[in-house]
């Protein structure tokens, strides 16, 4: 979704900013705020969040680029995130992320997220999911999947919709 | 010295002192001093200590004109303080001197404030150790390029890496890869890969020019200086970055790759782009300027300058100089045109003469041309130049000499006004003989009537009514330039003169500081300095012998001219002095 200046996204952000004592200390939660609506950050959105916050767009964009998780394109539906820390890359991590790609006709060895070309699922390997018990894990969107096999990844991809 | 001259700006106020020692030796350094961007006072750091000690840290972040971050550990110091006692007296050694406890780690210098009694070591094998891993872990990503790199021989890297480096490299990984001639701006070319990532310019562009361009983006090692996208770094001080960029990340488009810096012949000079007189040092190599850079003086413009001024050296190496006399457009030679210029003058009958110098010119030019407008009985003027200015360094007068041209009486305070008389005098058939010098007076010419028109309008007087026919009405029109222009092609005596960098000098700024500047270059041609050619004029037509060196001509003007009284050209420094106008 291209990024909006709706008055309820604004409305939002003015009452973020009241929770600080400086503006620029909201620039994180807007960025979230923003994210949550359109699915990623666009240089629109940036700009409009620096105009907001009273910031020259440099230091809206250093915290973009800081954190993987904010988003700087738009991202599949369903985003798989894959463990990859050590319980993990023991317990046949990269031979799951490399499983999901196949199945996508992704390029498994390729760096960073990666999106299908419909737009339905990006893959990605993420650092520790907290379950080193069970690995490997992963979680898709919210869900959070332990001991995941790659027919128990199958069964997860299939419910996707 | 006369009371009026003085080196300060203003005294630092008394403050507190505090006894330290800097590798075994006792100083005292105030207990606070002033922070660069705010002015308040705030506690001294050890590397001021250590500087005040005349004992170098070596540092790359740290910069004494921007605020401190403490990011690039090189000025790493083992120190320690006066040991307690329970009781919380000092502890004394047997011989009654303070007890010693070295602190365990380490501090640095730049962020860490001084306290009584603190023993600050530079040189023991801890520190030189600690630079020695500090150097080679902002080297594992660095290119080494030095062969290529346009910051070599002014490399804090580089000297750096002499000192504490090693001859050959112990990663053996791959180098992390990152973008390379990075167009940032309009002047400024960037190569993240040489970037130890200091932040100096990210600091300066956004405390000092108040214009917050530049980041740090992505993470980790991939972290990279950038602007925005789609935003050029482009304020009137970018280039500033690249003097304080202590590696060859941020290079000037306008200099890289022209010159080896050890090359440059360097001399100390004032920029002539505006009335604040920013002191400059001009590099120049077998008679060819390559470069501006700004020269320290906390009186005028601190370490910076702006980007127009340090970019506008280029007309003086232009090929079209004035390089020849001409008297009525045939080349002549000085000898022969002064002499003829100076019958005529003596012949000329008071208030025939009018003079229009330049607020180009130096205080001493200024001077001469007073002393023939005195024996001439000449009116005199000179163009007013006004422009933009800003509140960082540049003036909104671009004239660099206007405060000269006043104090010398060639013009009034308000600068400008007798133009009409002249226009006025040339029209009637008074005036005969029209000396101009350094100005392209036809330029801003418009005729006389359109002109009043205009008056009752604006109060803007930067035009005047001496038009290139006015011009033509005169039987004799002598001008002295550097560059050829409409005026010149006008003029029955063309002399060509020198710019500042071609001749010895001094220029009173905005605020009454009188800088005197070197030459740096040869001028072209027969082309001279003014005041070597005014020297004889004067001296022919009012038969008083002046100085054949500038010194001398300085200090007869310092004795002749009230502002001026006690200066002398030695005491003006490198810095020079101010003086109440």
């Amino acid at each position: 979704m291209s990024f909006q200046a709706t008055k309820e996204l604004e409305a939002e952000v003015d009452e973020l900013v009241t929770h600080y004592p400086v503006k620029r200390a909201a620039s994180l939660m807007v960025l979230h705020a923003i994210q949550e609506k359109f699915g990623w950050i666009s240089r629109e959105a940036v700009l409009w969040t620096a105009k907001k916050l009273e910031l020259p767009p440099i230091n809206i964009q250093e915290i973009l680029t800081f954190y993987p998780m904010l988003r700087q394109e738009p991202m599949g539906k369903y985003q798989i995130k894959v463990c990859r820390t050590l319980s993990c890359a023991l317990g046949g991590a990269y031979e799951l992320r490399e499983h999901l790609c196949k199945k996508f006709g992704l390029d498994a060895h390729a760096h960073g997220a990666q999106t299908t070309s419909d737009g339905k699922f990006t893959v990605e390997f993420v650092e520790c999911l907290a379950s080193c018990g069970t690995a490997p894990v992963m979680m898709c969107n919210d869900d959070f999947y332990e001991g995941v096999s790659h027919a128990k990844a199958d069964e997860i991809v299939g419910k996707c919709k | 010295m006369s009371t009026a001259a003085t080196t300060e700006i203003k005294p630092a106020p008394p403050v507190e002192k505090i006894k330290v020692k800097v590798d075994g030796r006792e100083i005292e350094v105030p207990k606070t001093m002033a922070d660069p961007i705010s002015g308040k006072p705030i506690p001294t750091t050890m590397i001021q200590a250590c500087e005040l000690a005349k004992q170098e840290v070596p540092h790359y972040c740290y910069h004494p004109k921007l605020p401190v971050v403490g990011n690039c550990r090189m000025c790493l110091v083992e120190y320690g303080m006066p040991a307690m006692g329970p009781d919380r007296k000092p502890v004394l050694n047997a011989d009654g001197s303070p007890k010693i406890s070295k602190m365990p780690r380490p501090a640095i210098s730049c962020a860490t404030p001084v306290s009584p009694g603190m023993e600050i070591y530079t040189n023991t094998p801890g520190v030189k150790q600690m630079r020695e891993g500090v150097l080679e872990s902002l080297l594992i990503n660095h290119p080494l390029d030095c062969p290529i790199c346009d910051q070599a021989g002014e490399c804090k890297l580089q000297e750096y890496s002499v000192d504490y480096g090693q001859s050959a490299s112990r990663f053996v990984e791959a180098k992390v890869h990152k973008p390379k001639a990075v167009d940032l701006g309009p002047r400024i070319m960037l190569d993240a890969e040489r970037c130890i990532l200091c932040t100096r310019c990210i600091r300066f562009t956004r405390d000092i020019a108040g214009d917050d361009a530049l980041g740090i983006v992505n993470r980790g090692s991939y972290n990279t200086i950038a602007t925005f996208p789609g935003l050029p770094f482009d304020n009137n001080y970018t280039l500033n970055t690249v003097d304080i960029c202590p590696v060859g990340a941020l290079t000037s488009k306008d200099f890289r790759f022209k010159m080896r810096v050890w090359f440059l012949k360097e001399t100390k000079s004032v920029c002539t782009s505006c009335a604040t007189g920013c002191n400059i040092i001009i590099g120049s190599r077998e008679e060819k300027i390559q470069r501006y850079t700004p020269r320290e003086n906390d009186a005028v413009n601190g370490p910076w300058m702006c980007d127009a001024g340090r970019l506008n050296y280029k007309w003086i190496g232009r090929e079209d100089r004035l390089k020849d006399v001409l008297v009525r457009g045939q080349k002549s030679t000085w000898t022969a045109a002064l002499n003829e210029i100076s019958d005529k003058l003596k012949k000329a009958p008071a208030g025939s003469v009018a003079i229009i110098a330049s607020a180009r010119q130096t205080n001493e030019e200024l001077w001469l041309i007073s002393k023939l407008k005195a024996k001439l009985g000449a009116i005199s003027d000179s163009i007013p130049r006004d422009g933009k200015g800003d509140k960082i360094l540049v003036s909104a007068d671009k004239n660099p000499n206007t405060n000269g041209a006043r104090l010398t009486g060639i013009c009034f305070t308000e600068m400008g006004i007798n133009l009409v008389k002249i226009s006025d005098g040339i029209a009637s058939g008074k005036i005969k003989t029209l000396i101009v010098f350094g100005e392209n007076i036809v330029k801003r010419a418009v005729a006389n009537e359109k002109l009043r028109e205009r008056e009752t309008i604006s109060e803007v007087v930067d035009e005047h009514g001496i038009t290139a026919e006015l011009l033509q009405k005169l039987d004799t029109l002598i001008v002295s330039d550097i560059l050829p222009n409409e005026t010149t092609k006008l003029a029955h005596y063309v002399l060509p003169g020198a710019a500042h960098a071609e001749k010895r000098g001094s220029f009173t700024n905005t605020k009454g500081r009188v800088q005197k500047f070197m030459k740096a270059v040869e001028a072209p041609g027969d082309a001279r300095a003014e005041w070597e050619f005014l020297h004889d004029l004067v001296h022919n037509v009012t038969g008083q012998n002046g100085f054949v060196t500038i010194e001398g001509l300085f200090n007869q003007m310092a004795k002749e001219v009230p502002a001026f009284n006690g200066v002398t050209w030695q005491a003006l420094g490198d810095t020079g002095l101010t003086v109440q106008i």
